[in-house]
């Protein structure tokens, strides 16, 4: 479990304002997409963002374009969890194969403000705050086995190393 | 009960009969990526693998910025072009070819009954000819090239039932914003949006492929139209392998059906920041534009540049607008070549760019400065995307935009017919 504070935002939070189209094509290092996240929504977030903070905002984040940096940016400036009313599908993707939490809950999002202070038990499913309590959707369980084993990736590299495993005790 | 296109397509790949909701694991038949090939062949390399699997699947298209703007993107083309040459990938589009979700229909990779994925969120475009095509991140890409095998939710299945028939100087475009405006930019989220009813047999391929392309902005998996005389005939010489067509059954069990008459339909235009921010173009006509693009991969096809020439024939581009076309691949560029209506572009006084996205994701050739507006074809106006984050996107269709770009202010094209 780990606590942060919370940062909210709106509906319809698009890839274009969490990580600019004009970064997308030049290969940044992790902690060089750290300080572009929020860049055309929120200037002040980058700088002032905390390891363990989380991300709070309404229905459809991250539509717009597949770019996986507006996932990984977050996650490079430590946020622990983005908590949202629903998700688009690649982002939601993204986050999951990069091991981002990406936690769906009307309730929280109704209730959590800015500055809040937020603890995220993910095995128990559940946000706790002053305001209370706010469980969420579990994941579901296709995506459980390769958040176990820490993003694609790794989820990836493990599946080959078995398949060549098979392969060569045939 | 009956299948929708989509549960016959992923079933048949995945051997199995499926129902929407089941996860299915296939192997995809071809798998796109653009310049952001770079960045996959650096997760690709972490994979512990030294080839891919199945170099013939794979398909890359250099398109977004075409030539390399600088030193940066010329590293990535290069590395792009080293790893296809290593790996011995035969379908590679250098920077003479076009915007990938142009360049696969044309060439005959997107086809009727086939699963295509791609780096790319406007990968849904194919569904055009009849495809399941879905967008997935790099990461998830350079997995697939090791693995040749993706997971995938059979999604639920909206349906535009379409009936009635646009009027002059109203277009597809027209019908995606007003949908989109209507229902809101996540009305079809994780879902599957088949264009049917009795009016789709109406829309030529071109028409198709912006619907499907802007069902991205839908929020959609995967948009189609079901594959009829017409795709198929288009597709006559132009396919590349064998392929069985497929359409939902009569008794196919939809999540939603949204019925839209067309006959009166109007111009639409999406306002600044959201693609569903959508009003008829008559409600703001009259505000200036500094720049129009006229292009990318909703609305850059032949018929795009005529719609355009149509309306710029005999007329200048206002001396207060930048005007920039882009034909969507090399192939629309000689087409338009022929027909002339390129010269009447130039004639105008409009600036016509290397087939690319160009602009339109904000990384080179024209970007907007603080303050300006742009008339865009393109699919998202989101803030900042096409430069400085205190400039204004507009999206609306090729004739809204040449009719605004002859005025100097947001016009209705109808004004011109």
């Amino acid at each position: 479990m780990s606590h942060g504070i919370v940062w909210k935002y709106g509906d319809n939070v698009n890839t274009d304002v969490i990580f600019p189209g004009r970064y997308t094509y030049q290969i940044m290092t992790p902690e060089e997409m750290a300080r572009h996240a929020m860049e055309d929504l929120d200037p002040a977030f980058a700088a002032k963002v905390k390891p363990g903070d989380v991300v709070v905002a309404g229905k459809n984040f991250g539509c717009g374009s597949s770019r996986e940096q507006a996932a990984a940016c977050l996650k490079a400036a430590g946020v622990q969890a983005v908590v949202a009313k629903s998700f688009a599908r690649i982002y939601f993707r993204n986050a999951i194969n990069l091991g981002l939490a990406v936690l769906q809950s009307d309730e929280a999002v109704d209730r959590l403000e800015t500055g809040d202070p937020v603890d995220i038990d993910l095995a128990r499913g559940e946000i706790r705050s002053a305001k209370g309590t706010f469980s969420f959707a579990p994941l579901p369980a296709s995506v459980l086995g390769i958040i176990a084993a820490g993003g694609l990736i790794e989820y990836t590299k493990n599946q080959l190393k078995e398949r060549e495993m098979e392969e060569k005790q045939e | 009960m009956g299948r929708t296109l989509t549960e016959k397509v992923l079933g048949r790949k995945a051997g199995q009969d499926v129902r929407a909701g089941e996860v299915v694991t296939v192997s995809p038949d071809y798998i796109l990526s653009h310049d952001n090939s770079a960045a996959i062949i650096k997760e690709f390399g972490k994979l512990g693998v030294k080839k891919v699997k199945a170099p013939g699947k794979i398909v890359i298209v250099l398109d977004h910025i075409v030539p390399a703007a600088d030193e940066k993107y010329a590293q990535n083309h290069k590395s792009i072009r080293e790893f296809v040459a290593e790996q011995g990938i035969p379908n590679f589009f250098d920077i003479n070819a076009g915007i990938c979700h142009q360049v696969l229909p044309e060439q005959g990779f997107a086809l009727p009954g086939l699963v295509i994925v791609g780096s790319d969120s406007h990968t849904p475009s194919y569904g055009a000819l009849g495809a399941f095509a879905a967008g997935i991140g790099r990461t998830e890409t350079a997995c697939t090239w090791a693995t040749d095998e993706i997971w995938l939710r059979v999604p639920e299945t909206m349906r535009i039932d379409m009936s009635g028939r646009m009027a002059p100087g109203v277009f597809a475009k027209d019908l995606s914003l007003k949908l989109i405006g209507d229902h809101g930019a996540e009305m079809a989220n994780y879902k599957a949006v088949e264009f049917a009813g009795p009016s789709a047999r109406d829309f030529s391929v071109g028409a198709r492929l912006t619907l499907a392309n802007m069902s991205a902005e839908m929020g959609a998996k995967n948009g189609y139209f079901a594959p009829d005389d017409k795709a198929l005939k288009w597709l006559e010489g132009r396919a590349r392998a064998p392929f069985v067509a497929v359409s939902s059954d009569p008794d196919a069990s939809y999540e939603s059906v949204l019925p839209i008459n067309l006959d009166g339909l109007e111009p639409q235009i999406a306002c600044p920041h959201t693609v569903d921010n959508v009003k008829p173009v008559a409600a703001v006509a009259g505000k200036p534009v500094n720049q129009v693009l006229i292009g990318t991969c909703t609305n850059g096809r032949l018929e795009d540049l005529e719609a355009a020439a149509a309306i710029f024939k005999g007329r200048k581009v206002h001396p207060s607008v930048r005007v920039l076309v882009i034909p969507a691949s090399w192939l629309v560029y000689r087409e338009a070549l022929r027909s002339g209506a390129l010269a009447v572009l130039v004639d105008a006084g409009c600036v016509i760019l290397n087939s690319g996205c160009g602009p339109c994701l904000g990384a080179h050739e024209g970007l907007l400065a603080a303050g300006e507006v742009c008339l865009s074809t393109s699919n998202r106006n989101f803030r900042g995307r096409m430069g400085h984050r205190d400039s204004e996107i507009y999206l609306a269709s090729p004739a809204t935009a040449a009719a605004s770009a002859v005025t100097g202010r947001i016009t209705d094209p109808r004004e011109f017919s």
